[in-house]
């Protein structure tokens, strides 16, 4: 900021701050697991109510898939943060190697999942289809929850897609090098986070009796 | 980035010209005024909704419209005043524009996302509102959206939930913005325990705001999905149970009530020690119960539901709960009328609409407690009396505080005074038709007139021919107070030097109005906290 005042305030709001951008970055986690947290609440409710419709539902979800996609996932994980370290000792070029190996993850993480909704979808499991209509309710339950959880999981890895592709931009525009990378920490905070989230939509869905 | 011939006696309002210099303003001090305007606006449309509802209840029987459309009338007025108005009135404009200027600093910590969440604001505005004009009509529940009525009903529920959604990223965004800017910017030499009360206000309802919000996000959500595609989440008939909306509707909803009024606390704690000239009593007491107000906030949600089907276990304790809550806040109220004690008190606007705010809120408090205690809220249950309490801490609390602070700091914000004689005369007119219009809400609740019906029985008449009378010399008031300050903005020749009510902080050391960078010295703090009056630092013109 240019004044022409000879007076400048210390503590100003235009300066960069790493630490108020991680304390930001955190506080918005917060609000993400909150919302997730209100699913989940809902899921529990549900599931104890229909415990067993629940349980016949899950058999129809495949626990392979999900298996890879939770591999998938925690590798994408590992790669992010394997970036961050690179840049903080200035290998900008590994750097970027190792977000975009994450990216490519995700790519691949919604492949699979395209093609396990898919598979219900063909099945007409998706809510308001005819065959979802004549389900009974605990299962309707189910595959509503399914769809909607999953959904804004994905919703929310195309979101942390964007964001380490802007990351990645910035990064090789030499906008974000070793003395300033707490943009690049910040989108790994969320990509853990999306990842985090997955860790317990898993079992919830494909694993648990 | 700024003109290069700014120099140190240049306002915020001078520089940069023109609508667009204000719409995408990254200054915290436009942004805080872009709030008030809108804000004051869509208050104007709830003012409206609410007179005319109350003349719709001058008779018994139909004055003015259909039960339908009165029901469409309080869900509008309720969405609006809450979502649009109260929720985000003293942090979004007072807040954005004082809370940086009191920590001694330049911005709040993100000064683009700040404007960001005014047009998040902006955006759920006009989905709320634009159910007025297309679809089937505004939304007809209530402002809680009840399942299974809110799935059923043909009315346009999904763009007035979806509105909400929107809103509450909105203030989301404010809480985050506010919770880092306290951390990180405060002036050297401001520890947390010397911050004005007012920050310390805000740093309790923006945790509140960041923690409490998402829940109802999700919830609406769900209410949108739900009138979709036909799932069975609320709607019993389809399998889900309303009851457990109504849980997830007030996990957020009765926190958010402390969002409105924490915030009003602030400005009241800072009226009070300017217009006495002596330090608060009980700082501490006041800061921690604003967090204390924040943390038990949290878990008497229940309050809301003890007609609904809870277990009497369950009712017990959010029963106990809720009577928690009166500790902390009658803890500030003790403490703001024992600064009051031996202070030397100058009789100003700000003052009168601080004073009228703690008489509103006690009645407010005191009527929270019948409702709180689970056999008198077995009779009072969706009466007039519910309406009635919430009114008297909501306008009578936080409206009124809303008022004061724009008293307060209309001179330090437009740099020009108001009329005071006409500021007094407008209050007490004001003040007179807030009583009027509430107080007899409470008598004909007690005598059991419910809530959410156009139309009553004859033996309520002469209560509501009172209150819908109080709600005409409340507008009467409303409208002197408002083309008093704006007459004042036009007309006023004063020169307003830094600090016209001779306060105490940070603030009060820089122009009126500041320039852009707030402060064009170094701010002073007082030597023992924040309004240590004794050791007050001089200040030059």
């Amino acid at each position: 900021m240019e004044h022409h005042t000879g007076f400048v305030l210390p503590n100003s709001g235009h300066n960069r701050d790493a630490e108020a951008s991680k304390l930001g970055m955190w506080l918005f986690l917060f609000t993400e697991l909150l919302l997730f947290g209100g699913l989940f609440i809902v899921y529990m409710v549900y599931r104890y109510m229909n415990h067993d419709a629940f349980l016949m539902s899950s058999f129809e979800l495949s626990p392979v898939m999900g298996t890879i996609n939770t591999i998938v996932l925690l590798v994408s994980s590992m790669t992010i943060a394997m970036s961050i370290t690179a840049i903080q000792k200035g290998n900008t070029k590994t750097a970027i190697k190792l977000m975009s190996l994450t990216v490519f993850l995700a790519f691949v993480f919604l492949v699979i999942k395209y093609f396990e909704w898919s598979a219900k979808i063909h099945h007409g499991l998706f809510p308001g289809m005819e065959h979802y209509t004549n389900l009974p309710k605990g299962e309707a339950l189910f595959f509503f929850l399914y769809f909607f959880m999953t959904g804004l999981h994905a919703f929310h890895i195309i979101i942390g897609v964007i964001f380490i592709g802007v990351v990645i931009s910035k990064t090789k525009k030499g906008l974000l090098t070793s003395d300033n990378y707490s943009l690049n920490e910040n989108a790994g905070l969320y990509w853990h986070l999306v990842d985090l989230i997955w860790i317990y939509l898993f079992p919830l869905f494909y694993l648990i009796h | 980035m700024y003109m290069t011939t700014l120099v140190a006696n240049t306002n915020f309002f001078q520089g940069k010209k023109g609508l667009f210099s204000w719409i995408f303003s990254v200054d915290h001090k436009r942004i805080g005024l872009l709030y008030l305007y809108s804000l004051m606006t869509f208050f104007i449309v709830g003012v409206t909704l609410g007179l005319l509802m109350r003349y719709e209840l001058l008779n018994p029987g139909k004055d003015l419209v259909e039960a339908k459309t009165y029901n469409q009338l309080f869900t509008l007025h309720g969405v609006i005043m809450i979502f649009l108005f109260i929720i985000p009135s003293i942090p979004a404009v007072f807040g954005n524009f004082f809370l940086p200027i009191m920590l001694g600093t330049d911005d709040v910590s993100f000064p683009r996302l700040n404007l960001l969440s005014w047009w998040i604001y902006i955006l759920g505005a006009i989905m709320a509102l634009s159910t007025l004009v297309y679809g089937d009509g505004p939304a007809d529940t209530g402002w809680t959206f009840y399942a299974p009525y809110s799935v059923r009903t043909g009315t346009n529920v999904s763009m007035a939930v979806l509105a909400a959604f929107v809103l509450g990223f909105s203030s989301i965004l404010t809480g985050l913005n506010f919770i880092v800017t306290i951390h990180r910017l405060r002036t050297p030499g401001m520890s947390f325990l010397k911050m004005p009360l007012f920050a310390w206000a805000l740093y309790a309802t923006s945790w509140i705001q960041v923690l409490a919000t998402p829940i109802i996000g999700i919830t609406l959500l769900m209410i949108a999905a739900e009138r979709m595609l036909g799932v069975g989440l609320f709607d019993p008939s389809i399998g889900g149970d309303p009851i457990l909306y109504q849980h997830l509707f007030w996990i957020y909803s009765h926190p958010a009530v402390y969002i409105m009024a924490l915030p009003a606390f602030g400005i009241i704690s800072e009226i009070l020690p300017t217009f006495t000239q002596r330090t608060i009593f009980g700082y501490k007491a006041i800061a921690f119960s604003s967090l204390a107000i924040a943390f038990v906030g949290y878990f008497i949600w229940g309050h809301h539901m003890f007609t609904s089907g809870m277990s009497g276990t369950a009712r017990f304790i959010f029963s106990m709960l809720t009577f928690l809550v009166a500790i902390p806040t009658a803890i500030k109220v003790f403490n703001w009328v024992a600064t009051l004690y031996k202070g030397s008190i100058n009789v100003q606007p700000p003052l009168l609409y601080a004073l009228a705010f703690i008489f509103q809120f006690m009645i407010g408090g005191f009527t929270g407690l019948i409702l709180g205690a689970l056999a008198t809220d077995i009779h009072l249950h969706d009466t007039h009396f519910v309406v009635g309490h919430f009114h008297y801490v909501m306008f009578g609390g936080t409206g009124f505080a809303f008022f004061g602070a724009l008293h307060y700091w209309y001179p330090k914000i437009w740099g020009k005074m108001y009329n005071v004689k006409v500021a007094n005369v407008a209050f007490t007119i004001f003040f007179i038709g807030f009583n009027m219009l509430y107080f007899p809400m409470l008598i004909v609740g007690l005598m059991g007139m419910p809530r959410r019906y156009y139309d009553y029985l004859p033996e309520f008449h002469l209560p509501n021919m009172i209150s819908t009378y109080g709600s005409w010399v409340l507008a009467t008031g409303l409208l002197l107070m408002l083309g008093n300050l704006i007459s004042g903005f036009y007309t006023s020749k004063r020169k307003i030097g830094r600090n016209p009510w001779n306060g105490i902080t940070l603030e009060w050391q820089t122009t009126s109005p500041p320039p852009l960078q707030n402060f064009d010295r170094m701010p002073v703090l007082p030597k023992n906290g924040p309004y240590d009056y004794e050791n007050k630092p001089s200040i030059k013109e």
